[in-house]
């Protein structure tokens, strides 16, 4: 009777492992969708006044976790790669600035940081997962996407972006 | 003496792997606990500890001590007042890969009679976009038990627990939980020590004593639904229902409401009510009408036909610790319950001048206080 | 409940799980509110695991007590 009761579960254990998926990165080339939003540093910022320039755009929330943890090597690769024409964003998705204000206050960035507190800008990107990092080549167009967000993941942005940075215009 | 024996391995069921994807934060809970009721007093320590490295491994360690000072109704009525120990240690694993968390966990038990090694291996995982999260849990334990006083006797209990747990995100300020857990036992699964009482006419007291009979199986099934609002002014409010039924005839039914209202960013004030109520097991009563009535004969007021009601406060203070850098966040808590236990068939056989099974029914009401410190690191 | 039961609820729930392609109602960037520390099921393990304890002690039902998984979702 007690081998009977373990193979439906072994079973299930088998079928669960067998559905373990590990943090997604695709490659698509669409153009990224246009946006506008209020910029922490004072007035708007549009995706078209970043065009010429290779952009990295990160999702963030400060309720998240792994956002946070990201966020120290997301400022270093900015530093690092901005004088070759890099642009870097982050967009906040929480609802209120309150909590979002309180983290930077802690943990300041030199990147511009916009809101998108109705989450349009979200939902245009199709963000399915907390961090989503894009990486957009000088002419506007998504050429890398990574979802989610574990220490040592920034040697694999730092490898897209040197790769995109290289390309001829 | 055995009063916490099968559920000391329950405990183990401590660090559940939390949701996958992300492990749960490193922290360190020191607690002191303390439990006051029916003529028990039990006191002591509680440590847990745990850990993360790279995002992907965790551990996590944990120490327990009961420091039992018993004059319990049934220890006053046939045996005498004791005081003992019981010392509780485990250890856990998991590790995370991708949406998939694997854990495993092993605790031990002893006291100077009873001994428990659990065994515990579960997999949780992520689907649905994360809306969901679905764990299976396996859990084995071996308790060794002896009889003080009684070089002679010495038995086991072997026990397996299958458990499913579900976690459903249900809009943006609810979320649902449902559980099942089957838990079957196969050996000596009742108290060495215990006696159950039969009409005697020729006793003073018009009753006499025999050691209680159990069966050597029992498997029990319980199910459990609830429900976490988030409210809009930030607080939440939780509702919990579990159903029990075994093969001793034992039906339970749970309820329980709880709310949480934080202040500002360092206060968290708790409150919640939890009622309890089961029928007694089929081979229980408080008063046999002879000796070796039936087979199986019990009068352990945990099988008997009963209630529960507790209320509960709580207070938690969190901060961050000037005295040192190496924790993030600390906080203090203060939980107080009071438990009111009623038996609808356990009499009070301290009272006197009463005929056999005419005594007051038993109740008590029992003082249940967590203090404890937490520190994230 | 028999176990043949409790197989064939979590093989349902596996066959589910393939249905992976549902799209999620509630948005990774929506769930602010869930990720709150007092939304989860158990915030204080110590204290939750010692008050199973106290009730399994003293009352004949057991288990189905603890909750897992939900959270942040995020990863």
């Amino acid at each position: 009777m007690n081998g009977i009761r373990r193979l439906p579960l072994g079973a299930l254990v088998a079928a669960f492992i067998a559905f373990a998926w590990p943090a997604a990165a695709t490659d698509a080339s669409p153009p990224a969708p246009g946006f506008t939003l209020a910029n922490r540093a004072g007035g708007e910022l549009s995706l078209t006044a970043l065009k010429g320039q290779v952009v990295m755009i990160n999702f963030w929330a400060s309720w998240c976790g792994p956002c946070r943890q990201e966020f120290p090597a997301l400022d270093q690769i900015y530093s690092k790669y901005k004088p070759m024409g890099f642009a870097m964003v982050g967009i906040n998705v929480e609802s209120e600035k309150a909590d979002a204000e309180r983290f930077l206050g802690k943990t300041p960035v030199s990147f511009p940081i916009l809101f998108d507190p109705d989450n349009r800008v979200s939902g245009s990107y199709g963000v399915s997962a907390m961090p989503t990092t894009f990486l957009l080549d000088r002419q506007g167009r998504v050429r890398w996407q990574h979802r989610a967000y574990k220490p040592g993941d920034e040697a694999k942005y730092i490898e897209q972006i040197r790769a995109i940075l290289r390309e001829k215009s | 003496m055995q009063l916490i024996r099968r559920s000391a391995l329950l405990l183990l069921l401590l660090p559940l792997p939390a949701a996958a994807g992300v492990l749960p934060e490193d922290r360190a809970d020191l607690m002191y606990h303390y439990y006051d009721g029916g003529g028990v007093t039990i006191d002591g320590p509680s440590l847990l500890v745990r850990k993360k490295f790279a995002e992907k491994y965790a551990v996590n360690a944990s120490y327990y001590i009961d420091m039992v000072s018993s004059a319990s109704i049934d220890v006053i009525t046939t045996a005498s007042p004791y005081d003992e120990e019981r010392t509780q240690y485990g250890v856990g694993f998991e590790y995370l890969r991708g949406k998939v968390t694997y854990a495993a966990s092993f605790s031990n038990s002893s006291e100077n009679d009873y001994d428990a090694d659990t065994a515990s291996v579960s997999i949780s995982q992520d689907m649905f976009g994360d809306l969901t999260t679905v764990s299976l849990s396996f859990t084995r334990s071996w308790d060794d038990v002896t009889r003080r006083g009684d070089a002679t006797f010495a038995d086991k209990i072997d026990r397996r627990i299958y458990g499913v747990d579900v976690s459903q995100v249900a809009t943006k300020n609810l979320i649902f939980g449902f559980s099942f857990e089957t838990i079957t036992e196969e050996g000596f699964l009742n108290n060495p020590y215990r006696q159950v009482r039969f009409v005697d006419p020729d006793e003073a007291l018009g009753y006499g004593y025999e050691f209680e009979r159990y069966p050597r199986t029992r498997t029990g099934n319980a199910l459990s639904a609830r429900a976490r609002w988030y409210l809009p002014y930030r607080a939440a409010l939780q509702a919990d229902y579990r159903f029990y039924t075994d093969t001793w005839e034992i039906r339970g039914s749970t309820a329980e409401i709880a709310y949480t209202h934080p202040l500002d960013d360092e206060w968290t004030f708790d409150v919640h009510y939890r009622y309890y109520t089961q029928n007694g097991a089929e081979f229980y009563s408080d008063l046999f009408p002879r000796e070796d009535f039936q087979n199986f004969l019990a009068r352990d007021k945990e099988l008997a036909s009963m209630q529960s009601h507790t209320l509960g406060i709580g207070v938690g203070y969190e901060f961050k610790p000037a005295w040192t850098d190496f924790l993030g966040k600390a906080a203090i808590n203060l939980k107080y319950d009071r438990i009111r236990f009623e038996y609808d068939d356990f009499r009070d056989l301290r009272t006197t001048g009463f005929a056999p099974g005419a005594e007051p029914l038993y109740q008590f009401d029992a003082d249940v206080i967590r203090l404890f410190f937490s520190g994230w690191f | 409940m028999s176990l043949g039961r409790l197989a064939a609820t979590a093989l349902l729930l596996v066959a589910a799980a393939g249905c992976s392609r549902l799209e999620p109602w509630v948005k990774p960037y929506e769930r602010e509110n869930i990720a709150d520390p007092i939304m989860a099921w158990d915030r204080d393990p110590v204290s939750s695991s010692y008050m199973r304890h106290v009730y399994e002690s003293r009352e004949g039902a057991r288990g189905a007590a603890g909750a897992s998984g939900g959270g942040c979702g995020c990863n």
